[in-house]
Formats: C-alpha cells, sequence, structure tokens
C-alpha cells in the first residue's frame, strides 16, 4: 500500500479527519496570529518608536512569545469574589470561538478549504458578531465598573462599525455576483478590465472606496487603536479586560490578534484575489499547496497597514468615533453601493 | 476633510523612523537596528549619565562637622548623623585643647531619598557631592541604608569640580572635591 493511498484511507475515516481539521485549524489561527504579533507588534512598533524591541529571548528576540506564553500560564488565574462565575470563565473562549469559525470559510486554494459555503462572506460577517456577546458576557460578568463601562463602550463600536463592513462588503458581492468566497477569488482571476487582463481583476481597483471602508471597519472591529476606546488605559484601566489574568487573559488576546489575522485575510480574499497570483492558471492543482502561502502573504500586507495605522495614530474621542461610522462610513458605503450597483446594470 | 493631510503625514512620520532605525546607513547597506535606535540594550552596554546627573550622594569624611543641617533640611528625614566632641591639640603649644565634632554616623536611607538634593546645597562645609553612579539596586529593602564608609567609597565616582556656565548662579565658598 503506498503512502498516497494510506493517507486516503486514513482521511476517508471521521475521527482522523476531524483531528486533521482540528489541527490545521489550531496552525491556521495560531501561525498567523504568532507571526503578526512578532513582526509588527513586536518588532515594527519598536523599530517606529526608534527601538530594539525584544532582543532576550533567542536571537532577535524570535522565542519572546513563547517566552510571553510561559508568563501568562504561570500567572493565577483570579476570578473576583462578586463577579458572575460562570459568564466570566467563559467569556475569552466565545471571543476565541468567533475566531476559529471566521477560519473556517478561509479559501486557501481552488480545493483547500476547511467548508466551501455559498454564503461564505454572510456567514463570516455573522459569526465575527459572537466576539461582541463575548465582550459583554466579560464586561458585564466582571462586577467592576471600568469592566462594564468597557464592554458597553466595545458593544456600542463593533456594533456600530459592522454596519460600513457589511455594506462595504456588499459593494464586492454585488460585483462579484457570489457570496462564495472562493467564487470571489475566482471572479478576480478570471475577469479583466477594459480587456486588459494579465493581474485578472483584484477589487481593489474597482473597489477602491469599499476598500477604505473595510479596512477603517476592522480596524474599529478589531479594537486596534484609534479605535480601541473600549481598553482605553488611562480612563478604564483595560476596560473589560480590566478583570481578567493569566491564561483568561492571553485568550483574549489570542482572540483580539487572531481575528486581526483572520480579518486581514478575508480583506485580501475579497480585494488582492486571495490565493491567486498572476500568471497562473487560476484552476491549476498548484494553488492547493502554494495559495496558503500567497493568502499568507497578502494578510501579511493588510496586516502592516493596520499595524502602521496603530502605531502612528492616537486614539478617537468616543463621540468622534461614533461620528465617524454614522455620519461618514455609513453613507459612503451606502453611495459606493448605488454607484457599484449602477455601474453591475450598465456594463 | 481638513484633517486628512495631517493624517498623512502621520503616516510618513512612523515609516520615516521605521527606516532610519532599521537601515541608518541607507537603504543600501545592510539593516543594523542596534546601530539605528535611539535606546541600548542595558545590562549589556551603558550609556554614561551626564556629569552632573543626581545619581547617588557621596560623602567626604574630612569636611563634616556633623552640623546636623543636611539631616534638618531633608524633607524625608531620611539622614541620620550621630557624633560627640572630641578633644583637639591646641593650635599652638600651651593653647587651650581645641573641641571638634567626630563623626560617629551618617546613613542616607536611599529607600526613602527622593533625589531632590537638598542636604548637598544646604552643606555649608562642602562635604555632600552628587555622584552620577546610578547602579546602586539591591535585592533587599533595608540594604539601600547606605552607612559612611559606603558613602564614603561614592567619593571616587564623583567627578571632578566642573566650571559653571556662562550666567549660572555661583556658588562663592565651592570646594574642590578632592581637597
Amino acid at each position: 500500500m503506498t503512502l498516497a493511498s494510506l493517507f486516503a484511507v486514513a482521511l476517508d475515516d471521521y475521527w482522523v479527519t476531524t483531528i486533521f481539521r482540528v489541527v490545521i485549524g489550531l496552525v491556521a489561527v495560531l501561525l498567523p496570529t504568532g507571526t503578526l504579533v512578532y513582526l509588527f507588534l513586536f518588532k515594527m512598533m519598536s523599530f517606529m518608536q526608534s527601538r530594539l524591541g525584544p532582543m532576550e529571548a533567542g536571537p532577535f528576540g524570535s522565542l519572546q512569545l513563547l517566552a510571553e506564553f510561559g508568563k501568562f500560564l504561570q500567572k493565577e488565574d483570579i476570578t473576583p469574589a462578586k463577579a458572575d462565575k460562570w459568564v466570566f470563565r467563559l467569556a475569552p473562549f466565545v471571543v476565541l470561538i468567533s475566531t476559529f469559525l471566521l477560519v473556517l470559510v478561509l479559501p486557501g486554494g481552488p480545493d483547500a478549504f476547511f467548508v466551501n459555503l455559498d454564503v461564505g462572506i454572510y456567514f463570516a460577517l455573522a459569526v465575527s458578531s459572537i466576539s461582541v456577546i463575548g465582550i459583554l458576557m466579560a464586561g458585564w460578568a466582571s462586577a467592576s465598573k471600568y469592566a462594564l463601562l468597557g464592554g458597553i463602550r466595545a458593544a456600542g463600536q463593533l456594533i456600530a462599525y459592522e454596519l460600513p463592513l457589511v455594506l462595504a462588503v456588499l459593494g464586492v458581492v454585488i460585483q462579484a455576483e457570489s457570496l462564495n468566497m472562493n467564487t470571489i477569488v475566482a471572479r478576480q482571476a478570471e475577469w479583466e478590465i477594459f480587456g486588459f487582463g494579465f493581474f485578472g481583476m483584484p477589487f481593489i481597483i474597482t473597489q477602491f472606496v469599499g476598500f477604505f471602508i473595510f479596512m477603517v471597519a476592522i480596524q474599529a472591529e478589531l479594537t486596534q487603536p484609534p479605535f480601541d476606546m473600549p481598553v482605553a488605559e488611562s480612563e478604564l484601566v483595560t476596560g473589560y479586560l480590566t478583570e481578567y489574568s493569566g491564561i483568561r487573559f492571553l485568550l483574549f488576546f489570542i482572540g483580539e490578534f487572531a481575528t486581526a489575522a483572520v480579518f486581514s485575510a478575508i480583506g485580501a480574499v475579497l480585494f488582492l484575489g486571495g490565493w491567486w497570483i498572476p500568471g497562473i492558471d487560476a484552476s491549476s492543482n498548484l494553488f492547493n499547496v502554494i495559495g496558503p502561502l500567497i493568502l499568507a502573504g497578502k494578510m501579511i500586507l493588510l496586516a502592516f497597514l493596520i499595524f502602521w495605522f496603530r502605531v502612528t495614530y492616537p486614539r478617537f474621542r468616543e463621540d468622534q468615533l461614533q461620528k465617524l461610522a454614522w455620519k461618514f462610513l455609513i453613507p459612503l458605503a451606502l453611495v459606493n453601493i448605488f454607484v457599484t450597483s449602477v455601474f453591475k446594470v450598465v456594463f | 476633510m481638513p484633517q486628512l493631510p495631517g493624517m498623512i503625514k502621520g503616516l510618513g512620520v512612523t515609516a520615516r523612523i521605521f527606516f532610519q532605525t532599521v537601515w541608518p546607513d541607507g537603504l543600501l547597506k545592510p539593516p543594523s537596528p542596534a546601530k539605528g535606535a535611539h535606546t541600548v540594550q542595558y545590562p549589556r552596554e551603558k550609556e554614561a549619565p551626564p556629569t552632573r546627573a543626581r545619581g547617588v550622594i557621596a560623602l567626604h569624611h574630612d569636611n563634616c562637622t556633623a552640623c546636623m543641617l543636611c539631616a534638618r533640611e531633608c524633607p524625608d528625614w531620611c539622614i541620620y548623623i550621630e557624633g560627640h566632641k572630641e578633644l583637639a591639640p591646641p593650635r599652638r603649644a600651651g593653647g587651650k585643647p581645641r573641641q571638634k565634632n567626630k563623626l560617629d554616623r551618617f546613613d542616607i536611607d536611599f529607600a526613602l531619598c527622593m533625589f531632590c538634593g537638598i542636604c548637598v546645597e544646604v552643606c555649608p562645609f562642602e562635604a555632600l557631592f552628587w555622584s552620577p553612579e546610578y547602579e546602586f539596586s539591591e535585592p533587599r529593602l533595608a540594604e539601600l541604608l547606605h552607612d559612611k564608609e559606603r558613602l564614603a567609597d561614592w567619593m571616587e565616582t564623583v567627578p571632578d569640580f566642573l566650571e559653571y556656565e556662562a550666567g549660572a548662579e555661583q556658588k562663592v565658598k565651592k570646594v574642590p572635591s578632592t581637597s
């Protein structure tokens, strides 16, 4: 029996497939998260502040993440006496689960995906809102005024910015005529603009307004600075994270940056052509191997933008933050949808 | 959108600092962040503090007369002085023996000290000096109480008397630390 056929038989077994998927899922969440945190949060941020960042653990501090992981494991897992204990302990997992569900619909190649949902992007946007529930749970159950205010601010912000996010994605969906993320990639690979088809048609060219709104909205969805009002340390300590310590804080932390990675990947799928690069036929089997790497490269490119904005801008005031969403981004997104629909009908 | 030019400028600033840090010699040379960064990796390399830095207070025994002025002026009451009177031989033959204050104890508790420098300022006999040395942390709080021998040891690190800058208020009776 050859190795390949052994592999095929093993993949037929339900439990082997499930374990395989769980392992790949963990890798798909944790590896990009670690890459982003080390590459951008530790190193790029330090360089932009004219310092070196972590340098002690491993060459150029590359093992710092392991050191941090060990540190968080050692710390005591404190639950406040007056906290709503079940809800308090469950909250970080709810946030993390929403991240893991998001990875589910990310296509890594023509056949390299966990599930190929016809409503892919819709599903992604829907499960991304589960994290709001987790954050509200954390804020409420902590029995602390800072945590409660932070949780409520987070909920207000996440709900406000979900609208421009959805509306920005809608422009892409109208243009691609599909909610399926793999189809969206295929359309970007196959279509051409004005008969000039070498690099296909990444939707960033036609949907640049949508791309701008999408980037601003995910910055706010991730509560990254300048949209980090919910964890504003000068007024709210660390918002809904105030009472968390040890492994549960680590889960929130992983959730935050894993979501940054996944949202960057979704952005890459929607606007930069996903796993496709010019020069190779989109239906080529090669993409099942190099597709995930290409997607990771584009994800890092978008994550770089997120972290660049994070380092540069000071925090918004709460009312400015809401104004930006409701008075600027949402009308702009609506205009974008209207213009896209008109062009779609005309051409 | 009046804020837009400023926001783009801000992105430019962070990007510029990034390139200045990673490629201090220009983009064609290999990156060397250790050279480009403004910080130093502390336990391995150290920055020399300025000569007038307020690191630690040194005591010049011979000049101290146990007059207690520093202990009384200290806002934190962190200086402990004990002394007794001694008879010194007369200056001229047949004269009366002189009385001198002998220092028994001179402790500064650096756990309390806030490094205001009032004691150094107020000392009329030039017995207290600032030293730029700053590495004297201890694992135990009680060990931050420096006795007079330890304070005297810091005298080696006191820089020589520096000329005042032009226009600075001059202390009339300033004497060199090595007298």
